[in-house]
């Protein structure tokens, strides 16, 4: 028990009411923790937390901390207030790469709090936004002892700063009917494959994989990530015209018409008049809605594979972009297709570290440069399912366009005899 | 360097079969569909007919050891040791025996923690640090996410909603929270007050210029320092300067406000993932519990809830019925602030005679 804890009166009202109440959590390590060490630092952390609810003000600064051998990983914080409130003045973050898919034993759990009991502040979360476990609250001399702790026994740091950050899949394969892809094994091919450009910060700005089985993209990819994976099918929808009919004679007709049928960006399905469905294949889009209110019913096909798409990423400082298609489809299936995928976003992140600006992600790159400098940077052919629509304006130059026409002519045909062989 | 220090193990990313419950490994992309039995459990089933009960649960998100080890203990007793946690941060139990399921719902609720989450609900906050513990927030995350949960706890425990919401928040104008069905940001209405006895030492000033969205920062003496000056007219507020450059002060308790942007959507079902758009702004920052922002969302849910079909999310509630619509129906203002004008502003004005009376 901390004997003159600082009050809290704003602080206390956060802990009415009927959800879950964090600040009676850090009170109760403040108060009810047998280390002291722990009951000081919360009862500073607090303290602080306090002050800035009076002044409506953040009171932490960022500085230079990192393990040995190792340049990122942790997020440095020294308080602006320490004066006021010295027991938490250093309280960095560690962050920890969680294991793909965020699967843990209670075990795990217990072995990774009695490290972070030992070393830290006794407070965790489970996961920041870039997918990390954040260990919250260490000093910076606590920071290598929790490190090495916890590195002997599997875990290691993510990336914090202009590097590769921790990667993200969905539940996946794990627990979920519509995965295409093996979610986990190509984050962790991905990532782990990049693991000095996580731990060794070097790059223009951060650079996140994010994979998700189907395109529900669950684990917001296409928005949130510079490289992001997304499993799909190349194949027919698999439709069990049994479970059509049950959710016909369940739901009624009416419902699936303005629920189902209708809602199908390409008007791709059709009701038959015994209540079974029609699907135009060629033209739908993968969308998953269908899929999505009809899990018994309808299923991803068997040629799966994957949509690469590229340059996710939130506001600062062009505005917020969404990944766009770079490849439109690709087997995932063999060694040599995930060698293939990895070389893909060696190229990718090489050339980008060479063009892109100080501070500038890699899809502001490619605003800045356009689509096909980038593909011709990285040795990838254009495809019309790149673009939503082709070019609105006259004002460009064309005069290679024979060349190119060639190309794409010379392309059909490789196809074509890849196709028949 | 005098002691000898250990080198890392650079393991990265821990293969996370090791920690899954023995039927979701055994059952690895062998599920067949799956079933939401209440709000909070699903059970998915295989095609082999193996099937795995999940029991999703709200918390704090920040976790103390105490309430770590509290969910473990559950897990041991009520569950079967397996836990996986969701992308916004709600945890999960798996279990392979039914007759698991009632008495785990019942203890995690004994002990205070919420069942539900899954389907058309709103699902956990999605948020990140504020003044716990980022360096550049405007605003608290954990406490803006706790009020509001507190109030919709009913929606998070029930399905009544059309289909899934997604909330966010954010602390700062790099909007960390993400994209959202409702997304409540830090709006800054005014541009950063320098402090000049300080830009020289601590800020390299060519990359706060170049950080500029608008080219509204230039290098500048000041009482004879080398400083830094922003054009106030074509200032944005938006706050990049202030991280590389803290003297740039840009947080401000009376002037930083909050922002609610609705229709962001990551999935591809029906439409294109979709951006979130401005609705509301000029909204008090007002600690410990925020009232005025969550009565704004609880607003937008209402209506959403009365108006929208099913399986419709919000920006495909709203791209039905039309942006005029949606302001007659919430009754929020629409302001010359709600007109873009950043690039590319011209794709969101109506080129048509598209207009509902």
């Amino acid at each position: 028990m901390a004997k003159n804890t600082y009050p809290t009166p704003m602080l206390d009202e956060l802990e009415s009411g009927p959800w879950p109440s964090f600040i009676t959590g850090i009170k109760r390590l403040r108060d009810e923790h047998p280390d002291e060490r722990i009951n000081a630092v919360t009862n500073g952390l607090l303290g602080q937390l306090e002050h800035s609810y009076e002044t409506r003000k953040g009171y932490w600064k960022g500085g230079t901390v990192s393990v040995y051998g190792y340049g990122g990983g942790i997020i440095p914080r020294f308080s602006e207030v320490g004066d006021a409130f010295p027991e938490s003045k250093e309280f960095h973050t560690l962050r920890v790469q969680p294991p793909a898919g965020n699967f843990y034993t209670t075990d795990m759990l217990r072995q990774l709090g009695d490290s972070w009991e030992k070393w830290g502040s006794g407070l965790v979360t489970f996961h920041g936004q870039t997918g990390n476990i954040m260990f919250i609250g260490a000093t910076t001399e606590n920071t290598q002892h929790f490190f090495d702790e916890i590195n002997e026994y599997g875990f290691d740091l993510g990336g914090a700063g202009p590097c590769v950050r921790t990667a993200m899949s969905c539940v996946g394969a794990a627990r979920c009917e519509m995965s295409c892809a093996h979610e986990h094994g190509i984050q962790r091919w991905m990532v782990n494959n990049f693991t000095d450009d996580v731990h060794r910060p070097a790059l223009p700005y951060k650079f996140k994989f994010k994979v998700s089985g189907c395109p529900n993209d669950c684990q917001n990819a296409i928005e949130r990530s510079d490289f992001a994976i997304i499993g799909t099918w190349r194949d027919d929808m698999k439709v069990n015209q049994e479970e059509v009919k049950n959710y016909v004679q369940k739901k009624g007709r009416q419902y699936l018409i303005d629920n189902v049928i209708s809602r199908c960006p390409t008007q791709a399905i059709s009701l038959r008049d015994d209540d079974t469905i029609e699907v135009d294949n060629h033209n739908c889009v993968r969308c998953m809605h269908c899929l999505n209110v009809m899990p018994k019913a309808l299923h991803p096909g068997d040629d799966r594979g994957v949509t690469i798409l590229i340059g996710g990423k939130r506001t600062l400082k062009i505005g917020d972009l969404m990944g766009t298609v770079v490849v439109p489809f690709k087997k995932l299936e063999t060694k040599e297709d995930y060698e293939s995928l990895q070389e893909m976003a060696e190229d990718i992140i090489d050339f980008w570290a060479e063009n892109g600006l100080e501070h500038e992600r890699c899809g502001e790159m490619i605003e800045r440069i356009g689509l096909v400098n980038f593909l011709e940077g990285i040795g990838i052919d254009v495809d019309p399912n790149m673009v939503s629509s082709p070019r609105q304006s006259s004002y460009a130059r064309m005069d290679g366009w024979d060349e190119e026409a060639e190309k794409w002519f010379e392309r059909k045909r490789e196809e074509k005899q890849a196709a028949s062989a | 360097m005098a002691q000898e220090m250990r080198s890392p193990i650079e393991s990265g990313c821990p293969d996370g079969f090791q920690y899954m419950h023995p039927v979701m490994r055994k059952n690895y992309g062998q599920w067949a569909y799956h079933e939401d039995i209440r709000p909070g459990v699903l059970v998915h089933v295989s095609h082999n007919g193996d099937k795995i009960w999940t029991v999703r649960a709200g918390t704090q998100r920040i976790l103390d050891l105490f309430t770590l080890r509290k969910l473990c203990d559950i897990g041991d007793e009520y569950g079967e040791g397996y836990i996986r946690f969701t992308i916004r941060s709600n945890i999960e139990y798996q279990l392979g025996d039914e007759a698991k399921v009632e008495p785990l719902i019942k203890k995690l609720e004994d002990e205070g923690f919420v069942v539900g989450g899954t389907r058309n609900s709103v699902t956990m906050i999605s948020h990140t640090q504020g003044w716990l513990h980022c360096d550049i927030p405007g605003t608290d995350a954990s406490g803006v996410v706790k009020s509001m949960m507190d109030e919709l706890i009913g929606e998070f425990t029930s399905w009544d909603m059309p289909n899934r919401v997604h909330i966010t928040t954010s602390c700062c104008q790099i909007n960390c929270g993400g994209q959202g069905d409702i997304a409540i940001n830090v709006q800054h209405t005014k541009p950063p007050k320098i402090n000049h006895d300080l830009v020289s030492n601590v800020c390299e000033r060519p990359s706060v210029v170049a950080r500029c969205p608008v080219a509204a920062i230039r290098p500048a003496l000041v009482n004879g320092k080398p400083s830094l000056e922003v054009d106030e007219k074509k200032c944005i507020c938006c706050g990049a300067c202030f991280p590389p450059c803290p003297p740039m002060q840009i947080n401000d308790a009376e002037h930083s406000k909050l922002a609610i942007w609705v229709g962001g959507n990551h999935s591809n079902a029906r439409g294109k993932p979709t951006f979130q758009k401005l609705v509301a702004s000029g909204i008090p920052n007002n600690p410990p519990r925020w009232p005025e922002a969550t009565a704004v969302v609880k607003k937008i849910l209402k209506t959403y809830k009365e108006n929208a079909k099913d399986w419709e999310r919000m920006n495909d509630w709203i791209e039905r019925v039309g942006w005029p619509r949606f302001f007659e129906l919430t009754g929020l203002p629409f302001t010359k602030y709600h007109i873009d004008n950043w690039r590319g502003a011209r794709n969101s004005l109506n080129a048509s005679t598209h207009i509902r009376f």
